[in-house]
């Protein structure tokens, strides 16, 4: 089935490869048959979707509450999913690690929600924005989905205003849009810098009244540790009751993973602490391929690291990029107080090397941009891991007032962290780990390559490609759970039913969860799981983070399996299992983000070429900016598991309307 | 900052209770070298680090966002909801807002509704409940006209955001000498009754939502104030007025 692949292997590009000891210069994976998605219809692309949902075979609406359907994950994903599947009549079960479904980590999202309603008459429609978003994405995505995400997002707004999600409005009562993340157009629909908050809340209530209804049986505090996979379908999940600590099962016609993205796997990120990868690296485990793992997104504007006890990292909504102007000082090493510095001294370094788009390129490119003015030692504040991003202007121009009614809640957040008044003192801002644009590959229907498995939100790879724009998050969340899945899931379901679970494979599950926590509490040893994961986190960041090198790949999957087997001899994790025990979640969380790590340096090993947040050194132009690598690597990488390292699968990718062309924001 | 950087040395004394059952005490730890820039959660993940590896357990707390949005954490710190800083979530609240050699007291939210899990931990699913009862608009997926079929006067939209901007975390309950819920309540029924799409259902939401509030068993409102003066998204004292005149409007 599968021929050696030795690209990894051949390119040795730096002398400090020695290859000596474990699997450096050798081969870490194999390469299996291509993949591809099957379900998009032919034709006209504005037409796919359209005659997608009419080919879609039905349920009769009296056998819908005789089926099943598991959705893990309660943000903007899994919470509009389980509320349209309950309003449809499914008979749904709904699992969150919280305590409450309103506090998944959608909630913090802050800049906006992209649409074409294109209410501003300034060019915009669901053209250009699936344009922009291919495009955007570094030509790494799919363009039928990229297609149907741009038709649904008129939708999605429609959908919220009815639900009362309180975007900003202007004085004739229409709603405010503003142009976001580096669009030329005002297509962002925005609440305040909490937009994330307004739009799950409404998903969150939507989801409360089934609920009530009875149509959707809610589980908080539970955690998903294993896929059941049944006769070669996904038939159910193991969990843990995190309060008792006991195992349960559960079993369904269809399984719905809404789990999020994996960017904890850096330690430090802007996710919420409790997001993690096990959810999706189970399924993994399972039979799901992975698609394009090495694809994350690092976002420019968060608040730089104070000190090693640092738990999380900030983020300050790029909106701020629209006012505030980015600098660092011209000389290396400068260390005097920014007010001291005058103006010829000061170097805006995205204006004077982007000068179409400034301060407002995408944010690979932004991020990229400061730490290479770190790294040429012109960075700021403590260890010079910082840029400015400085109001000044702006407070000239408009006036504090105007700034404070635009910014207010930011700036204040700004000051809460650092201490520091960004009236009166530039921000300080340093890229920081945002979202993962690779997840569990799913075809056009979001069903993964376990049938019955649907993939929703950031923990699909999704529409995105090697790029994710701003504000896309939650139109993606919200476009899966309200209006995609709900139709091409009844498909599945339809095509049913699928007979008795084995009773086998539950058990087998049920065991191998068990087994995994009865032996992290056993170790017993002197570190404990968030230490490993720290060290885990800065490895990632160094090695596989901004800018990654054949050498700094290879080097950190010499140094991965090291730690990993370290922490399955040393780990310590106090307490017992068949209680609420925060050690023993953090310690199964840690122990699968190693495995993921290690795929992920596969991953961005293999593809050789820069695209997007997939920053090869050793493939960039004359100027320093991304080179792609077409010929070789227009395709998505999806991953399977395999006990002897990773197969993997290319999808290739065809562009029959967006033309491949190098990003340039110059 | 940085003329701070010298680290605190600081007394805690933290409630730590094993389960709902257990009767619970207050228990003193000493931690060191606290850096002013930390903030609350990252001192505790420090201490708790340590008792991890003494062999202790360590101290249940809720948390996630850590950014001061998602609601899950909450401590009661000095007998003030979140802490002294005003409009703070526990998360957001940075040491150097203490003093070096402080002693500073943690304890759960207390009140009926919110039994304890487990140390800091407590049960706010009361607060979901009360949502089910009608905090929501009935809008099927696929069903909404044109967003701008409906235009929204800006100070109804504003007003409707400010009271939106509620976290669920129940600091106002704990604040409460009543342990009333009617902030939390009054702040989603003054959020949808002042939009038009919420009219169809203003009267009985009201209703169900104030008679599912009580029967969780928060107590009433007698307008003492303290938890819009503990909220950390500030939700006003007005809106428990909204929500009496909407529960008389309905009952009439």
């Amino acid at each position: 089935m599968s021929k050696r692949n030795e690209r990894a292997g051949e390119q040795s590009t730096s002398a400090d490869v020695t290859g000596e000891g474990g699997r450096v210069g050798g081969v870490f994976y194999t390469e299996g048959e291509p993949i591809r998605d099957t379900k998009a219809p032919e034709g006209p692309i504005e037409d796919r979707w359209e005659k997608r949902k009419f080919s879609a075979k039905l349920v009769n609406p009296a056998n819908k509450r005789k089926l099943h359907v598991i959705v893990v994950g309660t943000g903007l994903a899994g919470g509009s999913a389980a509320a349209t599947l309950g309003e449809l009549g499914y008979n749904v079960t709904s699992f969150c690690y919280q305590d409450s479904p309103r506090r998944a980590h959608s909630i913090a999202a802050q800049g906006g929600i992209n649409a074409a309603k294109n209410y501003r008459g300034d060019g915009d429609s669901i053209y250009r924005l699936f344009y922009d978003t291919v495009k955007g994405g570094d030509f790494r995505a799919r363009e039928s989905n990229v297609y149907r995400l741009a038709q649904v997002s008129v939708n999605i707004i429609d959908q919220a205003v009815a639900q009362g999600v309180p975007f900003a409005r202007e004085y004739g009562g229409l709603l405010d849009t503003r142009s976001f993340g580096g669009a030329q157009v005002s297509r962002t629909f925005y609440a305040r810098g909490q937009t994330g908050q307004q739009l799950l809340l409404g998903a969150y209530q939507a989801l409360e009244r089934q609920i009530a209804a009875g149509t959707v049986k809610m589980h908080t505090r539970h955690e998903m540790l294993d896929l059941i996979v049944s006769d070669g379908r996904a038939r159910g999940v193991i969990v843990r009751d995190m309060v008792t600590g006991e195992i349960e099962r559960h079993l369904a016609d269809a399984v719905v993973l809404a789990t999020g993205g994996y960017g904890n796997v850096f330690f430090l990120s802007t996710n919420a602490k409790g997001c993690n990868t096990t959810a999706i690296w189970r399924a993994h485990r399972r039979g799901a391929y992975f698609g394009n793992p090495c694809y994350t997104q690092i976002h420019p504007t968060c608040i730089p690291v104070s000190g090693d006890y640092q738990s999380k990292l900030t983020l300050m909504s790029e909106s701020l990029r629209n006012d505030g102007r980015v600098w660092v000082p011209v000389k290396a090493g400068d260390t005097r107080p920014a007010a001291e510095i005058p103006e010829e001294e000061r170097d805006y370094y995205l204006e004077r090397i982007y000068p179409a788009f400034g301060n407002l390129v995408p944010r690979d490119i932004a991020s990229r941009a400061a730490k290479n003015v770190c790294d040429e030692g012109r960075g700021v504040g403590p260890g010079g891991l910082g840029v400015y991003l400085d109001f000044a202007d702006a407070i000239r121009r408009l006036g504090r007032d105007a700034v404070e009614k635009k910014y207010g809640n930011l700036f204040e957040m700004y000051e809460r962290i650092t201490g520091e008044d960004p009236y009166t003192q530039p921000m300080r801002i340093y890229p920081a780990v945002h979202y993962t644009m690779g997840g569990l590959w799913v075809d056009y229907d979001l069903q993964s390559t376990i049938p019955g498995l649907f993939v929703i939100g950031e923990a699909n790879f999704s529409d995105h490609g090697a790029n994710r724009l701003g504000a896309s998050a939650l139109m993606q969340g919200l476009a899966d759970g309200y209006f995609v899945l709900p139709t091409t899931i009844g498909d599945y379901l339809a095509n049913g039913p699928y007979g008795e679970v084995d009773e086998e494979a539950v058990a087998e599950a049920e065991t191998a969860v068990r087994s995994k926590i009865d032996k992290l509490l056993s170790v017993n040893g002197t570190r404990t799981a968030d230490s490993y994961h720290r060290e885990l986190g800065r490895l990632m960041w160094d090695y596989c983070g901004m800018e990654r090198t054949e050498e700094s790949l290879r080097k950190a999957l010499e140094r991965i399996p090291e730690l990993r087997e370290e922490f399955w001899e040393n780990v310590k994790v106090s307490g017992q299992a068949e209680e609420l025990n925060q050690a023993l979640e953090r310690a199964g969380r840690v122990a699968d983000f190693f495995d993921l790590a290690e795929l992920m340096c596969i991953d961005a090993l293999h593809r050789t070429e820069s695209c997007g947040g997939h920053f090869r050194a050793e493939s960039q132009d004359a100027d320093g900016e991304a080179l792609r690598d077409d010929e070789n690597f227009a395709y998505v990488a999806a991953w399977e598991y395999g006990e002897q390292g990773p197969i993997l699968h290319k999808e290739a990718l065809d562009y029959e309307y967006v033309k491949m062309s190098q990003r340039s924001y110059k | 900052m940085s003329e701070r950087a010298k680290g605190m040395n600081l007394t805690l004394k933290v409630w730590r209770q094993n389960g709902p059952q257990d009767k619970g005490r207050m228990v003193t730890y000493r931690v060191e070298d606290v850096s002013p820039d930390m903030s609350f959660l990252e001192m505790l993940d420090v201490l708790n680090e340590r008792l991890i590896l003494e062999g202790d357990d360590p101290i249940a707390f809720d948390h996630d966002c850590r950014e001061g949005i998602c609601g899950m954490c909450g401590m009661v710190i000095n007998g003030v909801a979140h802490g002294e800083q005003v409009a703070t979530t526990t998360c957001q609240l940075h040491m150097r807002h203490f003093e070096d050699n402080a002693v500073i007291t943690i304890e759960p939210w207390r009140a009926a509704p919110f039994p304890v899990v487990k140390d800091l931990v407590v049960d706010r699913s009361a607060f979901d409940r009360i949502i089910q009862a009608g905090g929501f608009i009935s809008v099927p997926a696929g069903s909404a006209p044109d967003a701008h079929s409906v235009p929204v006067k800006k100070v109804d939209a504003d007003a409707a955001f400010d009271a939106a901007t509620c976290i669920g975390c129940g600091a106002c309950v704990a604040a409460c000498p009543n342990g009333s819920a009617s902030l939390f309540t009054a702040a989603k029924i003054t959020h949808l009754s002042l939009l038009p799409q919420g009219q169809p259902e203003r009267d009985s939401r009201a209703k169900a939502m104030v008679e599912q509030m009580d029967a969780e068993g928060f107590g009433g409102c007698t307008n003492t104030g303290e938890c819009t003066a503990v909220c950390p998204k500030g939700i006003p004292l007005d809106t428990i007025a909204r929500m009496n005149r909407d529960y008389l409007r309905a009952s009439k």
